[in-house]
């Protein structure tokens, strides 16, 4: 096709020369006409939105979306219910249980996803088996993981019951009912979950390890704890940032757990702050304190996902 | 690496502890595999029991007479809301949003990775800077926007069907949501083309460029016959996301008959007329998480690439 084109010039160059030019011009910018549309959608469906939900979070906006600026309102009522504590405003209980979930998801996942790599790590017959049994419940919703343990851990049907069936009738185990409790729930479904590709992410970096460095250490004599404290846990520490960010990202997003486990609990007492945000948007009809809630979670993420993101991308144009 | 027995150890004839060293991770290991396992088969034991035995019985024990009843209940008459004809409706709900979501997303996304890496222009990192942290935002900060916007376009929707004829599916739920899911996907697909074009060898595009290939001539003849790997990954992403999403679909979706399969699951769970049904909510549970086991089954190792690409970013 080209060829042609190009002997057409050379027979009619004064002619081919604009058209040549136009056409070529137009492939020059044709990768950019086939990116624009989507950036044209991010800019406006994420950061054009994200504005807008700010604007909202500004305003007096009840149950439709009014657009007359008040001040900042929302934001000075969430801040005085996060000292209501007695009894505890719905956002305090949010906040507080977003604090003990993320917390402990993260902890717990890091520490057993990396317990469960180095395990495997010891050339295990039957790794084959092992890894896919562990790794998943993420191909799971949200929704099944929460059906699925909802009816595990119910008192009258679920591990209890089974346990006093078993002779154990002094064991006794409601968390899922109680409202202090019933977070503690949303962890452990939750690290069910993501724990073992947190594993699988593991694994990958402790089989990335040069064997020499592991070889030399073991010459001089180094514990296989010590092999492990000194040397493989710190080469690991790039996968525990991304861990750590993969999991901080999933905990504040974390929505359908708490719905599908607990109906959001015993009183609204396993809400996170995106339950808050949907309650509130959504069903008690303030919109304008379910979008400063939104905000607030959407700054939390920009504070951890940032300055990674940054250092990534800088890394790589280097 | 290898299993680390130290020097010393074996010195002292340390052939016992060695043993003693592989039961215990041997027994750690399937300890928990057993803790994994546990909550998928009480599901799936539950799903094939009668009610009768679930009450009376152990919540561990297998069915002792199977019965496939509670699965063809939850396939066709259970009661979804006020609705009783089973979740199929729902199930070809969620096919009929994923398909193409995933389609038009992953085209995208070959798209821009393409001219991300082959094509590269000034501001090119910016722009991919900003659509990589579209991938992590909380979906709630948009949340509200969108339900707007989408109330605006069904109600003009309403508009062209009395005046033209035809909504052209403004207003459609199921639109709705392939929209969305494809607005909120671009970036992960984008990221993960963009990562897989950047290690293809830009020499094969200058040299086809050179021979005065066209910019679609090179990603159909060149790209695309070596993106099979990035292509399986990407679609199995998107696939396991869209389907399992509840956000959105109980945002824009949440009642009538557009519903996706985890908003009727949540719905079938949750209804709380008469007797509850566990055998038939497990069954229904089932149903819903089989088409992403099943891909997880069938094609376990891309499915992993996936999650570690979305994971390990630029």
């Amino acid at each position: 096709m080209s060829t042609v084109a190009t002997s057409q010039i050379k027979l009619t160059p004064e002619h081919a020369r604009p058209r040549a030019s136009v056409r070529s011009r137009l492939q020059e910018a044709l990768p950019k006409i086939v990116l624009a549309p989507s950036f044209a959608i991010t800019v406006v469906f994420v950061y054009g939105f994200i504005l807008w939900t700010i604007y909202l979070s500004f305003t007096n906006s009840k149950t439709f979306p009014s657009y007359a600026i008040t001040g900042g309102r929302a934001y000075q009522r969430l801040w005085n219910w996060t000292f209501d504590t007695d009894p505890p405003s719905s956002w305090y209980t949010s906040i507080t249980n977003m604090g003990i979930f993320g917390f402990l998801y993260i902890a717990i996942c890091l520490a057993l996803g990396l317990f469960l790599a180095i395990l495997l790590d010891q050339k295990i017959r039957g790794e084959g088996v092992l890894r896919p049994i562990y790794l998943y419940p993420m191909a799971l919703s949200f929704i099944v993981t929460g059906v699925a343990w909802k009816w595990f851990l119910d008192p009258g049907l679920g591990l209890e019951q089974t346990l006093h069936q078993w002779g154990w009738t002094s064991f006794h185990f409601d968390w899922i009912k109680n409202k202090d409790f019933v977070i503690y729930t949303v962890v452990i479904a939750g690290v069910w979950q993501a724990s073992g590709f947190i594993m699988a992410m593991f694994l990958a970096g402790l089989r990335g390890i040069d064997g020499e460095i592991m070889k030399a250490a073991q010459i001089d004599g180094a514990t296989t704890f010590q092999l492990y404290r000194r040397i493989v846990i710190p080469l690991l520490r790039p996968i525990f940032l991304s861990a750590f960010i993969v999991l901080a990202h999933l905990a504040i997003k974390s929505y359908d757990l708490v719905v599908a486990l607990t109906s959001g609990g015993p009183g609204g007492s396993a809400w996170l702050p995106s339950n808050f945000m949907y309650e509130y948007t959504f069903k008690r009809n303030e919109m304008a304190v379910g979008s400063a809630s939104a905000v607030i979670m959407l700054m939390t993420i920009v504070a951890i996902i940032v300055p990674y993101l940054y250092s990534e991308l800088r890394e790589k144009s280097r | 690496m290898s299993a680390v027995t130290t020097p010393a150890r074996q010195a002292s004839g340390g052939v016992n502890v060695k043993i003693v060293n592989r039961i215990v991770i041997y027994g750690l290991l399937a300890l928990f595999a057993l803790f994994y396992l546990m909550p998928l088969f009480v599901m799936l034991v539950t799903s094939f029991k009668t009610m009768d035995e679930i009450q009376n019985g152990n919540m561990l024990s297998l069915p002792k007479a199977p019965t496939f009843e509670p699965w063809l209940k939850a396939w066709g008459e259970t009661c979804v809301g006020l609705t009783c004809a089973g979740i199929k409706g729902y199930f070809w709900n969620s096919i009929k949003m994923v398909v193409p979501a995933v389609l038009i997303s992953t085209m995208l996304g070959a798209l821009n990775g393409y001219v991300l890496t082959k094509w590269r222009f000034r501001g090119a990192t910016l722009v991919f800077g900003l659509m990589l942290f579209a991938c992590f935002i909380p979906f709630q900060s948009v949340l509200l926007p969108m339900a707007t916007i989408l109330g605006s376009l069904g109600r003009f929707g309403v508009t062209l069907q009395n005046t033209v004829g035809t909504s052209f599916g403004l207003g459609n739920s199921t639109v709705n949501l392939v929209f969305v899911h494809v607005v909120y996907g671009i970036g992960f697909t984008t990221l993960f083309f963009r990562n897989y074009y950047e290690a293809f060898p830009t020499e094969l595009v200058k040299a086809a460029q050179v021979d005065g290939a066209s910019f679609f001539q090179i990603f159909r003849r060149i790209m695309l016959p070596n993106s099979m790997p990035i292509f399986v990954v990407t679609v199995i992403y998107q696939f396991t996301n869209i389907w399992n999403d509840f956000l959105f679909a109980s945002a824009y979706a949440g009642t009538g008959d557009a519903m996706p399969m985890t908003v009727a699951l949540n719905n079938v769970v949750n209804t709380s007329t008469g007797v509850v049904e566990y055998n038939v909510n497990m069954a229904a549970a089932m149903i819903a998480a089989l088409p992403t086991l099943l891909v997880y089954v069938l094609a376990g190792r891309y499915f992993v690439r996936g999650l570690m690409a979305g994971a390990v970013k630029g």
